[in-house]
């Protein structure tokens, strides 16, 4: 657990990660979302799950700054408001994010793709004269440990297996080191065993860090145990326990049609 | 109608005939004198007199023909065979020698006063369209001898338009008389300001030695001609931009449909605009040697054997080349680069590289004035032809089970192939539909550009940048981008000069672009970030 | 990249330029082994398309800018060089003029135009072969990437820039010869043009400059940047979620590239003795296109080797079949997108990675083993 988590356990109901109040997207008459509003706490991982064009994907465009909201507010930690910001700016804040086909940089190899994906200076002038030092070595080792690709550091990444590119991408989102991390359906495409690890990569990385995992793997979300919430029409329908929202008649209604 | 008119004018000359008959011999008397400042008078009475023989006689003495003899100064005309024939009736004169007659000679007082006499006798001719022309002439001469002509031929004159002209005239002739009222000059100057044109602004412009109240009249005159002036000015720069807009939308059209909806960046889309100039060039050809009498309809056959010929190579092309590239659109913008190349060098081969002489068909020749602008109908065919176009593809998209087809394969292909719908054909008759396109704009560039194996590249940019500029895949933003990148050509030309105008509009294009990359009228939606 | 084809590269170039050179200089005319001045100043002008070709691949094959309008800055840096050539005839023009060249004086032009002024000084001039086509690539790269214009858009647009200069270059009040250009160059820092020592040295200078650009340009895509500029061509999006700017780091290499083309125009024009609006033609940087598609794209080697056998076949059919070049050149475009992705470059890689492949299969045998 950690401090903040702590804090926000403890009752004093201070501190936000992550706020997003009333927002409204439409594209073109096409309300994509519909007066969204979601918190989450310091070192929570939520689970968001939906039936296609809930809108899901929109509010992950939304935070990660690659659509601009029409209306509403969407507040990063204390005062950061991200709706001014665009997406190398709200990346350089720490939320990183995880695309829902895997998007890697197919013709780098597993550790050059990670060593991009490492904190640190992004401008040009930086790039143009790094040496790889010690430090990030040994950071990457790490991360190849945890997403298990140490193997395969040196192979290009388009030759990887789908389940590979999957971890890589994880991988590439922990050596940003963000707070934050949007991760859109991990599992898709998996095997069992693989669907099984990644449940268990994630809940190690909530460790340290505040997730939001979007998913439509119902064995999956539940494994994972945590708070979900239910989007439907761009609106939140309902939200808690799993065990809640799969009881409650709005969200039955929803996925069963009646 | 018409034919009793002048009937009745026939009798009313016939009627006055007699009593000029007194002035006529006058004026032949005046005209064998030999004193400059007499024959000028005799000029001047001749043709006020009525006389049947005096616009030949007028005539003659502009040519040089006209004699007079040593003797006793009888006027003869010189024939064309070098014969003599006496002025007043026209009978040949076998008996009259070269060495007994000597030329009337002229100087310029006479030479003027024969224009505006010759043209005052033309005030009276039957045909109406005579006399209006007899009357503009007047009426830029503004010599006031003319002025007792104008006065008879108005007296008569029945033909509202001719007689607008002849008060025009009229008026331009008084305020050039030394010895018209001011009433009359003001009269003038209000009949000059309706008129309205640059020939009255420079004729008021001109005035000198005016009483103070008409110089006045005049330069409020001048203000306001020049007003209405710069209005049809505008007005003439939107049609020009029109047509230049017009031009731009046929090119751009196929386009529309290949680039627009399809994607497929086409380099060789000019080269399909050529390609239907060619085949209008052929079908010409072909009718003046088999059927010569059908060359006025040339360009009616031209138009569908154009859509054919360029669609069947659009089709060719697609199944040949461009269906490897989809999903590549630099390679695809290579590979039909180099299709140009080699179109272009195969019509060099067959054709030659010089211009090949397309005929314009008689009705597309001429033109007509709306106001103060002129409206040439090769322009205005092209302007209705490319609405035409315009609307009939936009019906095409819309109505046909093709465009029903086509629409569904370009918002989602896999669905519209799960539907049974053979996408693979449907790009071929979608790319097939937008190179006949191009081919028909062809047959309407033939008419106003040269046609040579060169002509699609110099429209290549220009349809590009109508396209990008109206937003991908809306036609209706494509007319529209046309038009305005058509006006807003034609009025920077003059302020900037043709060539720097076009430069402009490029670096205000590219702007443009970098501003709103996705045109005027964006497609908005998840489908574009795809 | 291997270390192994740079290196290889640069002893070609070089060594080729210096064999050539020593054949014409070393051998007397008579001789069946010498190098005639025409064949130097051809290879001389192959390589300075080589230098043109490297600027396209830098942004094309590394950034996936596909310019479509790169022989603008090899035209702009050309002109630079035209303007201090243009100085340097001095009074030995037609006119006599100290001050004016030829063609102003024909304009009935009374003074040099300000942006004349210093051109004489060599050093000014060789600035602006490089601050020049370098600054236009600033302007129009940052309006361009910062609006995210991308693909055949920027393909288009770069077109359209081109073609705005040829047209405004034709202008004789733009002050720079108008249709006509500029030539009848007299010499180069005193050094007569003409002889054939000096069309020597042009060659070797320009293969000196052509291996400098390249190891620059390989420096640049080898490094960390190098990197990021591919993760940007490859998925611009996905880098701009890891916090880089992909505008930036395209914006960096356009202006490289487009100083490097400029100084292949620049090398360029005192070898070919001219200088004239038609180096703007859309079809100039298109064809620049093919060479580096031709050679292999994103390899370096390729544009170099791209440009040389182009333009060697371009020599060929113009001066053997001129109907048949662009035949050739239209079907190149056709066989080398759809057949040949990978260029000529490619044929050869495509041996090595087999190699590759089955080494590390046996190698897996070997771990499963």
């Amino acid at each position: 657990m950690t401090e903040a988590a702590a804090t926000a356990t403890g009752g004093q109901f201070t501190e936000t990660i992550l706020y997003v109040d009333g927002v409204n997207v439409s594209f073109d008459g096409f309300r994509a979302l519909n007066d969204l509003s979601l918190v989450l706490e310091p070192g929570e991982m939520r689970a968001v799950i939906g039936p296609n064009g809930a809108g899901k994907t929109t509010m992950m465009d939304v935070i990660t700054g690659k659509t601009r909201p029409d209306t509403g507010k969407v507040v990063f930690g204390k005062d950061t408001d991200l709706t001014r910001l665009d997406e190398p700016a709200i990346a350089a804040l720490g939320i990183g994010r995880k695309f829902q086909k895997p998007t890697v940089f197919e013709p780098h190899t597993v550790w050059d793709n990670l060593l991009l994906a490492l904190a640190g200076d992004r401008r040009p002038r930086f790039a143009l004269w790094a040496r790889e030092t010690a430090e990030e070595r040994d950071r990457i080792e790490d991360i190849l440990k945890t997403i298990r690709l140490a193997d395969v550091r040196h192979r290009v990444a388009g030759g990887l297996s789908h389940g590979q590119k999957q971890w890589l991408e994880i991988g590439m989102l922990l050596a940003q080191e963000p707070q934050l991390l949007l991760v859109d359906e991990p599992v898709a495409g998996m095997t069992d065993a693989e669907t099984e690890q990644t449940a268990e990569l994630l809940r190690d990385i909530n460790r340290t860090r505040s997730v939001v995992v979007v998913e439509h793997d119902m064995a999956f979300v539940r494994a994972l145990g945590v708070k979900v919430t239910v989007l439907h029409e761009g609106h939140v329908l309902s939200e808690g326990s799993i065990d809640h929202v799969s009881n409650d008649p709005k969200v039955v209604e929803v996925y069963l049609g009646r | 109608m018409r034919r009793i008119s002048v009937l009745l004018l026939f009798v009313l000359l016939a009627l006055v005939q007699p009593a000029f008959a007194q002035s006529a011999e006058e004026a032949y008397g005046l005209l064998g004198s030999g004193n400059f400042d007499q024959v000028r008078r005799g000029v001047e009475t001749l043709a006020a007199s009525g006389d049947a023989r005096a616009a030949t006689i007028i005539a003659a003495l502009q040519n040089g023909k006209l004699f007079a003899a040593t003797a006793d100064h009888a006027l003869y005309i010189k024939q064309d065979d070098g014969s003599f024939a006496a002025a007043a009736t026209g009978k040949p004169a076998p008996d009259i020698a070269a060495g007994a007659v000597k030329p009337v000679r002229v100087n310029n007082a006479i030479r003027s006063a024969m224009d505006a006499a010759l043209g005052a006798l033309r005030l009276m001719a039957p045909d109406p369209a005579t006399r209006a022309a007899a009357a503009e002439a007047v009426f830029h001469s503004h010599e006031p001898a003319a002025l007792p002509a104008l006065a008879k031929a108005l007296a008569h004159e029945t033909d509202p338009d001719v007689k607008l002209k002849l008060q025009q005239a009229q008026a331009a002739a008084l305020l050039s008389s030394p010895d018209a009222s001011e009433a009359d000059r003001l009269a003038a100057v209000a009949v000059l300001a309706d008129r309205g044109d640059q020939d009255s602004r420079s004729l008021l412009d001109g005035l000198s030695g005016q009483p103070p109240s008409v110089a006045q009249a005049a330069a409020a005159a001048i203000a306001s001609i020049d007003r209405s002036l710069a209005l049809w000015g505008i007005l003439q720069s939107v049609y020009y931009g029109l047509s230049l807009g017009s031009v731009l939308l046929l090119a751009a059209a196929g386009l529309a449909i290949t680039f627009g909806v399809m994607g497929v960046i086409n380099m060789a889309h000019g080269e399909m605009v050529m390609i239907g100039a060619y085949t209008t060039f052929v079908v010409q050809q072909i009718i003046r040697a088999s059927a010569p009498g059908l060359f006025g309809a040339s360009l009616l056959i031209a138009v569908p054997m154009a859509f054919i010929v360029a669609g069947a190579l659009g089709i060719l092309i697609e199944r040949s080349l461009i269906r490897w590239l989809y999903g590549r659109p630099l390679e695809t913008l290579l590979a039909t680069w180099g299709l140009s190349l080699v179109l272009q060098q195969v019509v060099r081969t067959i054709f030659g590289a010089n211009n090949q002489d397309v005929g314009t068909p008689g009705w597309m020749g001429g033109s007509t004035m709306l106001g103060g602008i002129t409206l040439t109908w090769n322009r205005n065919y092209i302007i209705i032809f490319a609405v035409l176009v315009l609307f009939a593809l936009m019906a095409a998209l819309r109505f046909t089970s093709l465009g029903l087809r086509m629409r569904a394969v370009t918002q989602n292909r896999r669905m519209a192939a799960a539907m049974g719908i053979r996408t693979p054909w449907i790009d071929a008759l979608t790319f097939g539909l937008g190179s006949g396109v191009a081919g028909m704009a062809g047959v309407a560039l033939s008419q106003i550009d040269n046609v040579s194996p060169n002509l699609g590249q110099s429209y290549i940019i220009d349809s590009f940048m109508v396209v990008v500029f109206g937003g991908v895949g809306n036609l209706w933003g494509t007319a529209v981008s046309a038009l305005t990148l058509g006006i807003v050509n034609k009025f920077l030309e003059p302020v900037a000069g043709a060539v720097l105008g076009k430069i402009v509009v490029l670096v205000l294009l590219i702007l443009f672009i970098q501003r709103k990359p996705r045109g005027l009228f964006p497609l908005k939606g998840r489908a574009v970030e795809t | 990249m291997s270390r192994l084809s740079a290196t290889l590269t640069i002893l070609l170039v070089l060594g080729g330029a210096g064999l050539l050179a020593a054949l014409n200089l070393l051998t007397t005319p008579a001789s069946q082994f010498h190098v005639p001045v025409y064949v130097i100043s051809l290879v001389g002008k192959y390589l300075c398309y080589a230098m043109l070709a490297l600027a396209v691949d830098m942004v094309w094959g590394f950034a996936g800018i596909l310019s479509l309008g790169h022989a603008a800055f090899f035209a702009l840096g050309g002109y630079a060089m035209g303007m201090y050539l243009m100085r340097e005839i001095g009074a030995r023009g037609v006119y006599g003029n100290p001050l004016l060249p030829d063609f102003m004086v024909f304009l009935g032009w009374k003074q040099l135009p300000w942006y004349w002024q210093g051109m004489d000084h060599f050093a000014v001039a060789m600035l602006m072969v490089m601050l020049v086509p370098g600054l236009l690539a600033l302007v129009f790269g940052w309006l361009a990437f910062r609006s995210r214009v991308t693909g055949v858009y920027l393909s288009i647009i770069t077109q359209a820039l081109t073609y705005a200069l040829l047209l405004a270059f034709f202008r004789n009040d733009m002050g720079f010869g108008g249709n006509n250009g500029m030539t009848d160059f007299k010499d180069l820092l005193g050094i007569p043009l003409q002889a054939e020592n000096t069309r020597v040295g042009l060659l070797l200078a320009t293969a000196v400059f052509l291996c400098a650009q390249f190891l620059i340009a390989r420096y640049v895509v080898t490094s960390r940047f190098g990197k990021v500029l591919i993760a940007v061509r490859d998925a611009e999006s996905r880098t701009r979620f890891l916090g880089y700017r992909p505008e930036n780091y395209k914006l960096f290499v356009f202006v490289l590239s487009a100083v490097m083309a400029g100084i292949g125009g620049a090398l360029y024009v005192p070898q070919v003795g001219i200088i004239n609006p038609s180096e703007f033609a859309p079809a100039n940087s298109i064809e620049a296109v093919i060479w580096v598609a031709v050679g292999g794209r994103g390899t370096l080697v390729g544009a170099i080797l791209g440009a040389v056998l182009v333009n060697l076949g371009k020599t060929y059919f113009t001066g053997a079949l001129p109907e048949l070049w662009l035949f050739a050149l239209g079907g190149l475009f056709i066989f080398v997108t759809l057949l040949l992705p990978k260029g000529v470059i490619g044929l050869f890689a495509a041996r090595r990675p087999r190699a590759k492949s089955e080494a590390s299969v046996s190698a897996a045998q070997e771990i499963a083993g």
